[in-house]
């Protein structure tokens, strides 16, 4: 039971609390396991305390209260140094003073491994990188995305069995960004390393990570692979915060097999899936993807309630339309439509009427 | 006339040229008298003028008898012998000290920092001769008064704040994830000043102490309150000299130290720039 107990918890965070100044908590209460091998991102806005629960796991910062555990053993007091993890940092924090074969062979050099077989896997990590050609070089003579790519040998030259990266790819540009994604995922799957990376881009979370931990406000909101998250927020911060989202205020009006009727603050009722909703009665906040919206109501089913909508705004974006509609007295509804040749393109000042798939609107805590 | 667009009005052309005449006199007045030693150094006579054949360059006007006083001179000897003994130590002091001070310093959690760095500058803001006899009485009461430590460790007091000053510059652009790197790299902290910190600083270390060098080197008021005979230095027998022998070997003596100092200063500002091109700055 002991060897499969620690691959499914490699990394444990044990009702770990974080105070800077003794008031107020940063990180509170947090539960968290990381599976051997798995690439986990913290996500979340500023100031949620991701980045603090990195700190604390690179040993940068102290938990005030909890154990946090490294494959079955409490690392509280290990200094960062013994702890063995690779980090990439925000800013790369290349040495600037050193060439880019002695930043990697640093980690080597303090691990008293020799000289060949030091040189050996420098060479092999920058070939990892592709970047085999710049070992001779000063970190300053190299663009941002080659010094992300150091950055992340040189965490990776003295085979660590986690990683941390701390919002690596934020000084990028969009496609070296993409490129990079990319790159890191297949790159941690492939040696089999345990990730964990932090970032505020929902885009990049989804993308690269098996499991996705939503953070804010010092909690884990919610933790669950990137369709998962997607497609079935539990709350409404989640629904908010990852990817696109129309929201509507109202009331349950009746549960019945785990869907529910909503009579929206303006009068009308919508049919919902109720997920964080329990009684009649209770307020509500309902949520659609724009995409998951249907214009063409003979695909809706039959008895399905359907909403007047005033078409505002219509923004051509190439692949998609995106719609801007007066709905339920507010006018910030966004329906999104691929870009097919059936497709119809509203006119700004046209009433239609739309409608939705129960399951595809949820109704969550207001 | 170049850097005058040609919409400048009467008032900008004023003031751009009057700004020229400015910093003219401003050298003027800093340099002159630094400059004006230099050939009277080489006087042929015992005085401080110029002598018409020195005005005429008659070569016979010039001689380097006064420098040749001062290598043979067993007093100025002596006072140089001293200087060379007590500055370098006490740059030692002022460099370890004041490095690690700086160091701690910049620590955000370090309470009251703003207090103490300013304790530790004071000998630079306070009047020199109330440092001076604050260290009489206090290095008399504890024997160090009269000796050769005495003074080491008052130029050392003297120079530290230098030193603070010009690390805890370097220590500003000093990026604080790489000591987190190295030490997330395996490097204890030890390793992690010696490999990453130091080298990265050192620029402004040396600096500070070639400014501390000076300080002890050309220090003449705290050397007379904590000196005694065995430890007259170089500026002490210069003002001697000067108030009993009027002997233009001061001239010769003080041509040498400034150009000593101006060396030193011209390290210091290669080294600012060999640390600008290394933090990469500027390219390499």
């Amino acid at each position: 039971m002991g060897a499969s107990r620690t691959a499914d918890n490699f990394v444990v965070f044990e009702k770990v609390q974080k105070s800077y100044d003794g008031e107020t908590l940063v990180v509170k209460d947090l539960n968290l396991s990381i599976a051997k091998g798995e690439f986990l991102t913290m996500l979340g806005p500023s100031g949620s305390g991701k980045t603090t629960c990195l700190m604390m796991l690179a040993g940068f910062e102290t938990a005030t209260h909890g154990e946090i555990l490294l494959d079955g053993k409490p690392i509280n007091n290990i200094p960062p140094h013994k702890r063995g993890i690779g980090m990439v940092f925000q800013n790369y924090a290349l040495f600037p003073h050193m060439t880019v074969a002695e930043n990697l062979a640093f980690p080597l050099e303090v691990r008293k491994i020799g000289k060949t077989e030091r040189e050996e896997k420098v060479q092999r990590a920058l070939g990892m990188v592709q970047m085999g050609e710049f070992g001779g070089r000063r970190p300053a003579q190299l663009s941002g995305g080659q010094q992300q790519r150091i950055a992340l040998a040189r965490a990776l030259v003295f085979e660590p069995e986690l990683v941390l990266m701390d919002e690596p790819l934020g000084a990028l540009d969009k496609q070296l960004r993409e490129h990079m994604q990319f790159e890191i995922t297949n790159l941690a799957h492939e040696l089999g390393i345990t990730t964990v990376y932090v970032t505020h881009d929902q885009t990049e979370a989804l993308t690269m990570s098996d499991r996705v931990a939503v953070f804010d406000d010092g909690r884990i909101q919610q933790l669950a692979a990137p369709d998962v998250l997607y497609e079935e927020p539990e709350n409404s911060f989640v629904a908010q915060f990852i990817g696109e989202n129309n929201t509507l205020l109202g009331k349950v009006e009746s549960i019945m097999n785990g869907n529910c009727t909503v009579s929206l603050d303006s009068g009308e009722i919508i049919d919902a899936k109720a997920v964080n909703v329990s009684s009649v009665g209770e307020r509500t906040l309902v949520s659609i993807r724009p995409e998951r919206v249907e214009i063409n109501k003979s695909r809706l089913m039959e008895g399905a309630h359907t909403l007047k909508a005033e078409v505002l705004e219509f923004i051509y974006m190439g692949d998609v339309f995106r719609t801007r509609l007066r709905v339920a007295g507010k006018d910030d509804f966004v329906v999104k439509t691929r870009n097919a040749p059936d497709q119809v393109r509203l006119e700004a000042g046209k009433i239609i009427e739309l409608g939705w798939l129960p399951d595809d609107c949820r109704a969550l805590d207001a | 006339m170049s850097g005058l667009p040609p919409y400048a009005t009467f008032t900008q052309k004023l003031w751009h040229y009057a700004f020229r005449v400015i910093c003219g006199i401003v050298f003027f007045f800093l340099i002159a008298p630094i400059i004006v030693i230099v050939p009277l150094s080489f006087n042929a006579q015992d005085f401080f003028t110029f002598t018409p054949e020195m005005l005429a360059l008659d070569p016979d006007g010039y001689s380097f008898k006064h420098y040749n006083d001062f290598f043979t001179n067993p007093d100025w000897q002596q006072a140089m012998w001293n200087s060379v003994r007590i500055a370098p130590m006490a740059t030692l002091l002022s460099v370890s000290f004041g490095t690690l001070a700086a160091i701690g310093l910049s620590q955000p959690h370090v309470p009251f920092r703003r207090a103490l760095m300013a304790i530790l500058i004071s000998p630079m803001i306070v009047p020199l001769i109330i440092s001076a006899a604050g260290m009489y009485f206090f290095y008399s009461r504890v024997g160090l008064q009269g000796s050769y430590w005495g003074v080491v460790l008052a130029h050392a007091a003297l120079g530290i704040p230098f030193v603070i000053i010009t690390v805890t510059a370097t220590l500003v652009g000093f990026d604080r994830s790489l000591t987190r790197a190295a030490a997330n790299l395996g490097a204890n902290p030890v390793t992690t000043f010696a490999k990453v910190q130091m080298p990265l600083i050192l620029p402004g270390v040396i600096s500070g102490g070639l400014f501390a060098f000076i300080t002890s080197f050309d220090e003449v008021v705290v050397v007379l309150f904590v000196g005694s005979a065995g430890q007259k230095t170089l500026p002490w027998q210069m003002f001697t000299g000067l108030r009993e022998q009027i002997s233009p070997t001061i001239l010769a003596v003080a041509t040498i130290l400034v150009t000593i100092s101006a060396i030193l200063l011209a390290t210091i500002e290669i080294l600012r720039r060999r640390s600008e091109r290394l933090r990469g700055m500027s390219p390499g």
